[in-house]
């Protein structure tokens, strides 16, 4: 079989232990629409005309969820993979690197799918979140998650060469995650935070992802509010795209089956 | 020289750790369609062996070919070379979530020349078990699917570390059969083992390695000198128990026989086993 259509096969197999994994199921998805609840019913107030927390927070979660599902799942769980075996026993078939890694990025798109669904329904339906009408913002809304899902997973892959044991992984992986959503304008404002944040979150992705979803999802006169006074979408792209060879690169060069 | 017609061919192999050298110049032939068997105790270096001859870790210096490749880098290319070996490795516990059929199907996909995934699950004794859950399987029941997984793509080559570990007696006289049933197929089956007694059912060669080098190779009759070894015999005479050790038993029997008018009491003659033989070479070293 060729390379891609093993990555494809091996992409079917992991969608299927996902769903049988109940608390990776119940964790990866359900999570983030806890999150929204919680905040979406708590915070409501206003932070613009026309705008609402809950609206800026929903696009945030949107952004985040990527990072969920792809870097965080991944950095966790390939270690985890490699304490019980499942890496040694692969790496002794025919399985290519690149076949796992075409494997991991469909089973990430999955659940990234599915949790985009859940979240904007639950927003659309619950927070007053406005679905795009536009076919130009439905557009940027889908190079937004290709792109965003592509950089979450290959960081995902290249970040699990540094957990040193699966068991471990989780403490190392997951405050990165939290303290890059609060420095990001998941849960505050981000031009409500201090310079000094703003300029250490400007470095990573995700504040850039946040920032896209904004974009799709909230008023064009909204803009005007962000850090740099535009929705910056050329930036965007850059950043995602370098932040993607980076994580390519890293991932290839890192990427280990057994750890020696 | 490395001879490429050998399912493996190893000269002068070595590996350190740390300044320890694990593996300490190690030569070796295996014969295509041969068992061979390498014995030792824990931390003689055989698991490095094996897994430098699988391709997992990289030699320091020495020449090395398996199947005419080198592990390391096969000129053949990395999947083409994988697609004619198999591997059973040891304390494997993922995949807990699939069933053994869907696991065996999976895998078999991997390879060119895989054979029939039900036929397979059969082969290792897991036809009763092929939809439970691989969380469900017991240790055994679990060794039993990491065989079939390392058998499933038809390998020229096989390599087994410890593969009864956890197995009933039963499931090891099925497996051992297995194990004979593929090598009259031409497979070249490579064997690390504690047990002796699975070395001596099963090996056409057994090669006992000690701090990091292989001090002897012979067949499992001639291992140590146990083919020309005194045969031991005991018997009660006057009381108490006799010992003598003679090269010719049969005749220092009769002599006895005849000097104790006929029967003689609680008569043994023993050869040494394999396993005093080994016990004893890897004491003496």
């Amino acid at each position: 079989m060729s390379i891609i259509g093993l990555g494809f096969l091996r992409g079917g197999l992991e969608i299927k232990q996902f769903l049988r994994q109940r608390e990776s199921v119940v964790f990866t998805l359900a999570f983030p629409v806890i999150l929204l609840f919680i905040f979406g019913s708590v915070f409501k107030n206003t932070i613009a005309p026309g705008v609402t927390f809950s609206q800026y927070f929903v696009a945030g979660m949107v952004a985040s969820g990527l990072v969920n599902t792809g870097f965080q799942q991944l950095a966790i769980s390939i270690p985890m993979s490699r304490d019980v075996g499942t890496l040694k026993r692969l790496r002794g078939t025919p399985m290519s690197p690149i076949s796992y890694f075409i494997g991991k990025g469909i089973v990430v798109t999955a659940a990234m799918l599915f949790q985009v669904a859940l979240l904007l329904g639950f927003g659309a339906l619950l927070f007053g979140l406005h679905l795009p009408t536009s076919p130009a913002l439905w557009l940027r809304f889908t190079w937004l998650i290709v792109l965003g899902s592509a950089c979450s997973t290959v960081l995902g892959i290249a970040f699990s060469s540094v957990p040193k044991s699966g068991r471990g992984a989780s403490a190392v992986v997951s405050p990165i995650v939290i303290i890059l959503q609060f420095l990001s304008g998941v849960f505050f404002v981000f031009s409500d935070l201090p310079k000094w944040m703003q300029d250490i979150a400007a470095i990573f992705p995700l504040k850039w992802l946040t920032q896209g979803m904004r974009s799709v999802f909230l008023p064009d006169s909204f803009a005007i509010k962000e850090a740099g006074h535009s929705w910056e979408i050329g930036k965007i792209a850059l950043i995602l795209v370098i932040w993607l060879v980076i994580g390519t690169l890293a991932s290839m060069r890192s990427f280990k089956w057994v750890q020696e | 020289m490395t001879s490429s017609s050998a399912a493996i061919s190893v000269r002068g192999l070595r590996k350190s750790y740390d300044g320890v050298e694990v593996v300490a110049g190690i030569d070796l032939e295996v014969a295509r369609g041969e068992i061979f068997t390498i014995l030792g105790p824990n931390g003689a270096g055989k698991s490095t062996t094996v897994e430098i001859l699988e391709g997992y870790r990289k030699a320091d210096s020495g020449e090395l070919l398996v199947l005419g490749e080198n592990p390391a880098r096969p000129a053949s290319g990395e999947r083409v070379w994988r697609n004619r070996i198999g591997i059973v490795l040891q304390s494997v516990s993922d995949a807990g979530d699939l069933t053994v059929a869907e696991t065996v199907h999976h895998f078999a996909r991997y390879y060119t020349k895989a054979k029939d995934p039900d036929h397979v699950i059969e082969l290792v004794g897991l036809t009763e078990k092929a939809h439970a859950k691989i969380e469900t399987l017991s240790g055994g029941q679990r060794r039993r699917l990491d065989v079939a997984l390392g058998i499933i793509g038809s390998p020229e080559i096989l390599f087994l570390d410890e593969p009864t570990t956890g197995f009933d007696p039963e499931a090891r006289r099925a497996f051992w059969e297995l194990i004979r049933t593929l090598r009259d197929e031409g497979t070249t089956i490579l064997l690390t083992t504690h047990y002796l007694d699975e070395a001596q059912a099963l090996a056409d060669r057994v090669a006992v390695m000690l701090k990091g080098r292989i001090i002897e190779i012979a067949t499992p009759d001639l291992l140590g000198g146990r083919g020309d070894a005194l045969a031991r015999i005991s018997w009660s005479e006057g009381g108490t128990t006799q010992h003598s050790e003679s090269s010719n038993p049969t005749a220092f029997v009769t002599q006895l026989s005849t000097r104790l008018g006929g029967e003689i009491p609680d008569l043994t003659v023993t050869r040494p086993s394999l396993e005093d033989i080994y016990l004893r070479m890897i004491g003496e070293a």
